[in-house]
């Protein structure tokens, strides 16, 4: 079986660079809130193939589509659930158009975001339905031409696992992050060695793993050093966001300069990562000016806390969840019944 | 975990019973919850006391903890679950005896955002806290908020976003409310992952809240500042 593009390419080189955001980046053409980015496939395409021209140009090798919230769990928000196939395929195949014009390997991946429902027993989703969800857009996605399912923002380790097991239903290489915002964990309280530690437990682990979006390119970095302690091999992918949204003249704005993407692009690499982007906020002048400091920079030793605060700004919590008191209930507990 | 260990509710005394109380609703037992409901009321408790002295106090414990990151989602919402099964035993008993009302909320994640597990914390904490809570749902317009301000009269409006592309909406309903001349008329306080202060003052809401304890104090601080205005 002849070796998937991303698989190719992390062999080949030592660093790859993704790229930065599709929602602040459709907002700047004049998307409006609330209405769903996915329709614009269809009906704004030439905005779609700009974003991701922009990347290519900015110097990505890898972009993601315009699908992050195109499942039917999603879309029926809308009332668009019948239109998974479609607007998926055509967010693939945009991106198969402006990636084989690019003159150069560029990976385009098929973005898949979560679900925003809850698993039982503290919500309604199940496993069957989750995977059943994730294997229609992978696959509509794997029509377009995507090379590779690029599963982003999770929080549940259910739901990572219930995409991962579509992709592999689907035929399709994968890879997968989680968003990494409350108190160094997910939302749902993973933690970043706890990822490490799950994705070699699943039936087909991912090609890479890593963390996106969160709060910040400092805790992002923080949440590597985790990843890294387990002493995985496996690729890592970081997809930061540019600083933190500030609203500003009638728009979000993200207070991270192409400066600080820059820093962070190498503290990054330093570290270890493979995959190199960034997430909300990152537009195509962060992502030149990332691909600039990779390319010009030498590299240097694997940074400490320490440097990335020195660098990126101050953690926005003491711990980053993975100490052994955390979870743990400070006071004096009386008996636990049940 | 050995009989020895098993608590017997029913045998506990007021105060233990209580702090036993506020134990299971941090393990999120429900059952053990209304069972001790329905023993303090048995015992002759207003059901106000029960309320704010085991249910509230004990999801307050809860709600510092989840804002230190010492629980998570999935803890937070089991707790809210056993909280849900007392309050549905008490809250007939709170309208029969004209327990003190603090005021009335109205809730929604805005359009184009499904998350609502923040939104669903918040109004719990807020019935908890002894506010009427009117909850929208997701995915919700302009119009849908208007209307809802039109038919329930609240105090406050709460909205909640889980995603930047959808946080600039909630501008959207409070813009609309002002070209309506109907913004001072409420108390509008804001939530969600990616928001901040700064955002929300940006936006024009009163209040940020970064979590459904702060949520309930900001509303408990507004709606007593709105009642001691001399003309309101």
């Amino acid at each position: 079986m002849s070796q998937d593009l991303l698989s190719r390419l992390l062999d080949e080189r030592e660093w790859l660079m993704a790229d930065g955001a599709t929602g602040t980046n459709l907002f700047n053409m004049g998307l409006s809130s609330g209405e769903p980015p996915e329709f614009w496939n269809t009906d704004q395409p030439d905005n779609i193939r700009s974003l991701y021209r922009s990347a290519v140009n900015a110097g990505s090798d890898i972009f993601l589509t315009n699908s992050f919230g195109g499942n039917a769990a999603r879309l029926k928000l809308h009332n668009a659930q019948v239109r998974v196939r479609e607007l998926n395929r055509v967010a693939a195949d945009l991106g198969r158009e402006i990636a084989d014009a690019a003159g150069r390997p560029v990976v385009v991946a098929g973005s898949v975001g979560p679900t925003g429902e809850i698993f039982q027993p503290m919500g309604t989703m199940t496993h069957d339905l989750a995977v059943e969800i994730f294997q229609e857009q992978a696959e509509a996605l794997k029509e377009g031409g995507a090379d590779v399912l690029w599963i982003e923002t999770m929080s549940a380790f259910e739901e990572y696992a219930a995409a991962a097991e579509a992709a592999t239903r689907a035929g399709m290489p994968w890879c997968g992050t989680m968003s990494f915002d409350t108190a160094g964990r997910t939302m749902m309280g993973i933690t970043s060695a706890g990822l490490a530690g799950m994705v070699e437990k699943l039936p087909a682990p991912p090609i890479a793993f890593g963390a996106n979006c969160g709060v910040g390119a400092s805790d992002l970095m923080r949440t590597v050093l985790g990843f890294e302690t387990t002493g995985t091999s496996r690729p890592i992918i970081a997809k930061g966001n540019a600083g933190i949204p500030k609203y500003h003249e009638g728009h979000i704005h993200y207070d991270g300069t192409p400066e600080l993407m820059a820093e962070y692009a190498v503290l990054a690499r330093d570290a270890g990562v493979r995959i190199i982007g960034g997430c909300c906020g990152t537009m195509p002048d962060h992502l030149a000016a990332m691909r600039r400091a990779l390319e010009s920079r030498p590299k240097g030793d694997k940074p400490t806390p320490e440097d990335i605060q020195a660098k990126l700004g101050a953690f926005s919590s003491a711990s980053d969840g993975t100490g052994d008191t955390s979870g743990d209930p400070k006071r004096e507990r009386r008996g636990r019944r049940g | 975990m050995a009989d020895d260990d098993e608590i017997i509710l029913s045998e506990l005394s007021d105060d233990e019973l209580v702090l036993q109380m506020h134990d299971d609703l941090y393990d999120g037992l429900k059952e053990e919850i209304e069972e001790g409901v329905n023993i303090l009321i048995a015992r002759g408790w207003a059901p106000y006391d029960a309320l704010t002295k085991a249910l509230v106090a004990g999801m307050t414990i809860v709600g510092a903890d989840f804002r230190d990151g010492i629980l998570f989602v999935p803890e937070v919402l089991l707790a809210a679950n056993a909280m849900k099964g007392g309050m549905a035993i008490l809250k007939p008993l709170l309208i029969a005896t004209g327990a003190p009302r603090m005021g009335k909320m109205v809730i929604g994640t805005v359009k184009g955002d499904i998350h609502d597990i923040g939104k669903n914390l918040v109004g719990m904490m807020m019935e908890g806290a002894g506010f009427e809570v009117k909850d929208l749902g997701i995915n919700n317009s302009v119009e849908k908020y208007l209307d809802a301000l039109e038919a329930e009269k609240p105090d406050i409006l709460g909205m909640s976003a889980l995603l930047t592309t959808t946080m600039p909406y909630m501008k959207v309903v409070i813009d609309t409310m002002k070209e309506k001349g109907m913004r001072d008329d409420y108390i509008v306080l804001v939530g969600g992952a990616p928001l901040n202060e700064e955002f929300s003052k940006a936006i024009g809401a009163d209040a940020y809240c970064r979590d459904a304890a702060v949520a309930v104090e900001t509303a408990k601080a507004f709606v007593s500042r709105k009642h001691n205005r001399p003309n309101a």
